[in-house]
């Protein structure tokens, strides 16, 4: 028996395993600097460094690429100038990520709790809290989690899929579990995210495992041609195809898949939501447009059915159910729901289009997300003696912010009008790429709900908007909330209404930029 | 000058801007730079207006690029501005009455404590109104419709302290999405069927498509031009509106913002020309609407009420002739300056009384105020014999076009919308008399400790020149069809048609019954005495009292199945989604036992949720597939 090494393109893959190199590197660290003050700042600096040379190198590559792209790992990969847009764009959500992660309120305390597997309220947390304790392993889990997630967006072989996915997906658990306070609703977001997640890891491994009898392949380009050989359909290769994208909707967070949505984002630490609302909603975006556009492009019609009743679902119960919500985490967690409707939106007959809008409608969703929870670390409760304790995630508690702060107030506003597709905003751009994809497949029935229920979401957005600015502070509360101070929050919410402003006033260099990466290796029509 | 249009909107933009971020320090001048901001787009439009003047008529459009918005792909789109006769009128019209009514407002909001940002939204509504009338693109056309909308919830909810203000504010919201949901679907098939959304790529490729796409178009344009003017099933709000500031009333809800609709349409004349039946359903709506609007006016007792039914009623008149096609676009436009400038007045007129009598807008407590503010009752009446249509005054040189227009075709047709018309001219007569007498005329019917007064020289001036545009603008446009001649490179060259009566026929009986109606009126609020409390009324008279019922109607077919839906939701959320959540919450710092059984028994039901959909999911596929 003779095993030949296989030859693999080291170079493509650089971005990638600058990423995950540096949390190797990361992990190291955390044996060797003993004070937890200064391994903060150096796990910082690691992944901010790691993060920007990764979305460098891509960028680099993404100019430098000539034809289409490169085949590495004997097809178990590919890297053309669609991965690497995406990748650049998971980079860059990890590098925001970041700096939410080291954010510290005024009273210098993180998001995170001191001690992760101390049982919450026991004595040794109150020990560890004391002693400055802190769980800067954040930054390496961070880091594996961005590695996965960019993975997973060039993964062209159903096995490496689920391996990318896991590698993401595990960090990620463990990250939702760490919040400081509401120890016991973080733990439950972690719990059932994980349980569910795994759930759902299964159904994708189920269908892989059909894909694989019916096509005697695990390859895109292998279960494409056995799609097309077959004559007729085969119920094999139907029901591996809707498990693989369940699998993927799962992350995507799409109705009826959404169930862990509310809770980890809700028990969540701030940070961790806002990096995993934006950055695995675009990994796993760009991943079902690969196996869909590759893997599955005969089993368009059929599919059809799947994507319009999933996206019309998202959309009307992500809305109607975001209508009602009083808790702001919620309320985002069911418009992420929602989105995720208007993202398959442009799945609509697998136009050429979605291959450009989606990247932009991911970056537009993705820098307001940031954004948006960004401004949510900021707005604290206090207590009466003083002391600032968590966030202030009631609605009624935004009451008049815009009096307490009209910048920062001014900024959630600009969100918020982004989500909901405002003109001038880069979510209306991006909304309107979106659905003049689909339209062009025809899936006009498909736009005219979408469009019903981006109105319809205005309300709850606006809902927030009126209670920031014209409502008072309610008597007696005046005193209730602080608004903290952290520079590195701060540059996150800057960074994202830049972001916001420019896409949404000339977003024609963005759009130049992702049409150029709009073409995949193996073509849809190959 | 003609390049220098952008100024338009960049000036009221930025000072509109100025005045939300400098906060208090610019209380002491920050009105007097939203006025002069408001100025300045007039004096800009003004120049570029003499400019246009001077060159050939076929010249006089003329294309402004701005910047590369939306470039690459199937959809390649330049934000740029359209200047032509028809913008160019509006520009006129809106930077005109809007800084008579920002300098008015000097002094009507003297008291108010938020006076600046009073302001700042007035300069935000005038940049966003010019960028919708200059916009060269449907999609820059929204974001000026979007903008305009912004402004007008943000000055309804002005004073959003009173909870029913802010109910208006959101009313108007409302009603608005469901028009905007029409113009976006509009663009949507415009993108499909024409392949672009700018008016020129547009209006080339209309005449291609098949009367089956224009119509959808048309009609989903007619929606959108429904939700913003106000016009039936879609009019609900506009009565709702009067909550906000007077000027407020006279400027967004009279004289520019609510005609958009109108400019839409007319702007669209293209798509509509290979869309008939689009064409009829607009004059239908316009010719219903403007019965409509007069017979609610017929019955309000609130003096902004009353001048908001007329308003919808007038607007109806402009959608019936914008809906007639060719020979109509220029009168639908016409009436449309003429009402801006009469309206204007006359809100500002109903202002100065509300001034005067602390804020009184029950016209059964006016009366007699003819002597206690004569410059107020001159300018008023001024504009009630213009909007009577009395000749010479300017209303009767658009109204009496219209109603001529109407007449025109063949069938049915021409009797039914002109019948409508000339019907509204009647009631008009009735309903703007007697809003009249009882303001001005009979006995004073004051509640105690009301001491009427003149208001200052600040108001009554932007009322002056308001009057005697109502009493002298139509004739001075309507002599050698001025008008008509400068619009005719956008809106074409009508061909003359004979109306199915004699046009000397049409316009005696229009101006008999207009006598009728206003005789009627004097006799029942001029002459006789009119009760303080409204009276016990027929069916017909408390129907109309309630906007026809508009609001139950809505709450009906809208609300109660929506509630119902939502709740329904609402209520599977909480059982089934959020109840392990909100134990949790509660329960959470009694022990970590009750925490662990709910969430053993959440995650089972999510699971199951999720294998549930899975199934449904494959069945449905395989079964469609097989």
């Amino acid at each position: 028996m003779s095993f030949t090494t296989p030859e693999i393109a080291w170079a493509p893959l650089a971005p990638v395993i600058i990423v995950l190199g540096a949390a190797a590197v990361a992990i190291l660290l955390e044996s060797f600097l003993r004070s937890p003050e200064t391994r903060r700042k150096v796990q910082l600096g690691v992944s901010l460094v790691a993060l920007i040379a990764a979305a460098g190198t891509a960028i680099a590559q993404w100019a430098a690429l000539e034809g289409a792209g490169t085949v590495v790992l004997d097809g178990m990969l590919t890297v053309d100038r669609q991965s690497l847009a995406w990748q650049v764009l998971i980079a860059v959500f990890g590098t925001l990520g970041a700096l939410l992660f080291a954010a510290r309120t005024r009273a210098g305390e993180e998001a995170f709790t001191p001690l992760g597997s101390v049982a919450p309220g026991s004595t040794e947390e109150t020990l560890a809290r004391r002693k400055g304790l802190q769980v800067t392993e954040v930054f390496p889990l961070a880091l594996f989690a961005v590695g996965g997630m960019m993975l997973f967006t060039s993964v062209t072989d159903l096995i490496f899929l689920f391996v990318a996915l896991e590698v993401f997906s595990l960090p990620l658990y463990i990250l939702v579990a760490l919040a400081r306070r509401r120890r016991f609703l973080s733990h439950e977001g972690a719990l059932k995210y994980f349980l569910l997640g795994a759930f759902s890891s299964a159904i994708l491994l189920f269908g892989a495992a059909f894909l694989y009898g019916a096509t005697g392949s695990t390859s895109y380009a292998g279960i494409a041609a056995g799609v097309a050989s077959v004559t007729g359909v085969d119920a094999l290769v139907l029901a591996g195809a809707v498990m693989v994208v369940v699998g993927l909707l799962f992350k995507i967070g799409a109705v009826p898949f959404h169930s862990w949505t509310p809770d980890a984002y809700q028990g969540a630490p701030t940070p961790v939501t806002a990096f995993m609302a934006a950055a695995t909603k675009a990994a796993a975006t760009a991943a079902l447009l690969r196996v869909a556009y590759e893997a599955f492009h005969g089993l368009e019609w059929e599919l059809s059915w799947l994507f319009w009743a999933v996206a019309i679902a998202s959309m009307v119960l992500g809305t109607v159910v975001a209508l009602v919500q009083t808790e702001l985490k919620r309320m985002l967690a069911y418009s992420s729901v929602a989105h995720a409707g208007f993202i398959l939106v442009a799945f609509a007959g697998f136009p050429d289009g979605a291959l450009s809008a989606l990247p932009f409608y991911l970056a537009s969703y993705g820098v307001a997300t940031l954004g948006a929870f960004a401004v949510i670390t900021q707005v604290r409760e206090k207590a009466e003696d003083g002391t600032v304790l968590g966030e202030a995630t009631r609605l009624g508690q935004w009451a008049g912010l815009g009096k307490r702060s009209p910048w920062l107030a001014g900024a959630m506003a600009l969100f918020l009008l982004s989500f909901a597709g405002i003109p001038l905003t880069a979510g209306f751009v991006g909304k309107f790429v979106a659905f003049a994809a689909a339209i062009s497949e025809g899936g006009w029935p498909l736009v005219l709900i979408a469009v019903i229920a981006s109105a319809a979401a205005a309300f709850f957005y606006v809902r927030l908007i009126v209670l920031m600015f014209l409502t008072d502070v309610p008597d007696g509360q005046e005193d209730a909330i602080e608004i903290d101070h952290s520079p590195l929050a701060r540059v996150v919410v800057i960074v994202a209404v830049a972001a916001v402003l420019l896409l949404g006033i000339v977003p024609g260099p963005v759009l130049a930029a992702f049409e150029n990466a709009g073409v995949l290796l193996l073509g849809a029509a190959g | 000058m003609l390049d220098l249009t952008w100024l338009l909107i960049a000036v009221p933009l930025a000072s509109s801007f100025v005045l939300l971020l400098a906060g208090k320090r610019a209380n002491p001048w920050g009105h007097w730079l939203g006025v002069a901001a408001s100025g300045t787009a007039f004096v800009v439009g003004l120049l570029a207006f003499i400019q246009m003047l001077g060159l050939d008529e076929h010249d006089r459009s003329h294309a402004v690029h701005l910047f590369s918005w939306i470039p690459g792909g199937e959809l390649n789109l330049d934000a740029g501005l359209l200047v032509d006769p028809l913008s160019m009128t509006f520009v006129l019209l809106v930077t005109f009455v809007g800084t008579l009514i920002h300098l008015y407002s000097v002094a009507y909001m003297e008291h108010d404590p938020d006076r600046r940002r009073f302001f700042a939204y007035l300069n935000l509504f005038v940049a966003a109104m010019l960028l919708l009338v200059l916009a060269d693109s449907y999609l820059l056309l929204f974001v000026g419709w979007e903008g305009v909308g912004l402004a007008s919830y943000l000055l309804i909810g002005f004073w959003n302290h009173k909870p029913e203000y802010a109910t208006a504010a959101n009313k108007a919201f409302v009603v608005n999405r469901i028009g905007d949901i029409g113009l976006i679907l509009a663009m949507g098939l415009m993108f499909a069927y024409l392949g672009g959304l700018d008016f020129q790529t547009v209006f080339a490729a209309a005449p291609e498509a098949t009367t089956a796409q224009l119509t959808a178009i048309g009609l989903m344009l007619l929606v959108a031009a429904c939700g913003k003017s106000a016009q039936f099933p879609l009019q609900s709000w506009l009565g709702d509106a009067m909550a906000g500031p007077t000027p407020v009333s006279a400027l967004i809800h009279a004289a520019t913002m609510v005609t958009a609709g109108v400019y839409l349409i007319v702007r669209s004349a293209p798509v509509f020309e290979g869309a008939p039946a689009a064409q009829t359903t607009v004059a239908a709506i316009g010719a219903f609407t403007l019965i409509l609007g007069a017979v609610i006016g017929m019955a309000k007792d609130d003096i902004k009420k009353a001048l908001a039914a007329s308003t919808m009623s007038q607007i109806g008149y402009m959608m019936l002739a914008a809906g007639l096609g060719p020979i109509g676009y220029a009168f639908a436009i016409f009436h449309l300056v003429t009402h801006g400038f009469f309206k204007a007045g006359m809100f500002l007129g109903a202002g100065s009384v509300m001034h005067g009598m602390s804020d009184q807008v029950d016209m059964r407590r006016f009366g007699a105020l003819r002597t206690a503010m004569v410059t107020t009752w001159v300018t008023f009446g001024l504009g009630w014999l213009a909007i009577l249509g009395v000749p010479p005054f300017s209303g009767f040189w658009s109204k009496d076009k219209i109603i001529e227009a109407a007449f025109v075709g063949e069938g049915a047709q021409p009797w039914i919308l002109g019948g409508a018309a000339l019907i509204g001219a009647g009631l008009t007569a009735f309903y703007m008399s007697r809003l009249f007498f009882m303001t001005f005329h009979g006995k004073a019917r004051w509640t105690d400790g009301q001491h009427p007064h003149e208001s200052p020289a600040l108001m009554t001036v932007p009322m002056i020149i308001l009057a005697v545009g109502s009493a002298f603008l139509g004739l001075f446009l309507a002599m050698g069809d001025r008008f008509s001649t400068w619009l005719e490179p956008v809106t074409g060259h009508a061909e003359h048609h004979e109306p199915v009566l004699p046009v000397p026929v049409i316009m005696v009986a229009t101006l008999l019954l207009v006598a009728v109606g206003a005789w009627i009126a004097w006799r029942k609020y001029g002459a006789a005495d009119v009760p303080e409390t409204a009276p016990a009324a027929s069916l017909a008279t408390i129907a109309a009292r309630n906007d026809m019922f508009q609001d139950s109607v809505n709450r009906g077919v809208f609300e109660r199945p929506g509630t119902h839906l939502t709740r329904t939701l609402v209520y599977a959320d909480a059982a089934i989604v959020d109840g392990a959540v909100d134990k949790t919450a509660h329960g959470f710092a009694r022990t970590g036992e009750s925490v662990r059984k709910t969430q053993n028994g959440q995650v089972r039901s999510y699971a199951l949720t999720m294998l549930v959909g899975l199934v449904i999911v494959i069945l449905v596929v395989v079964q469609g597939g097989l």
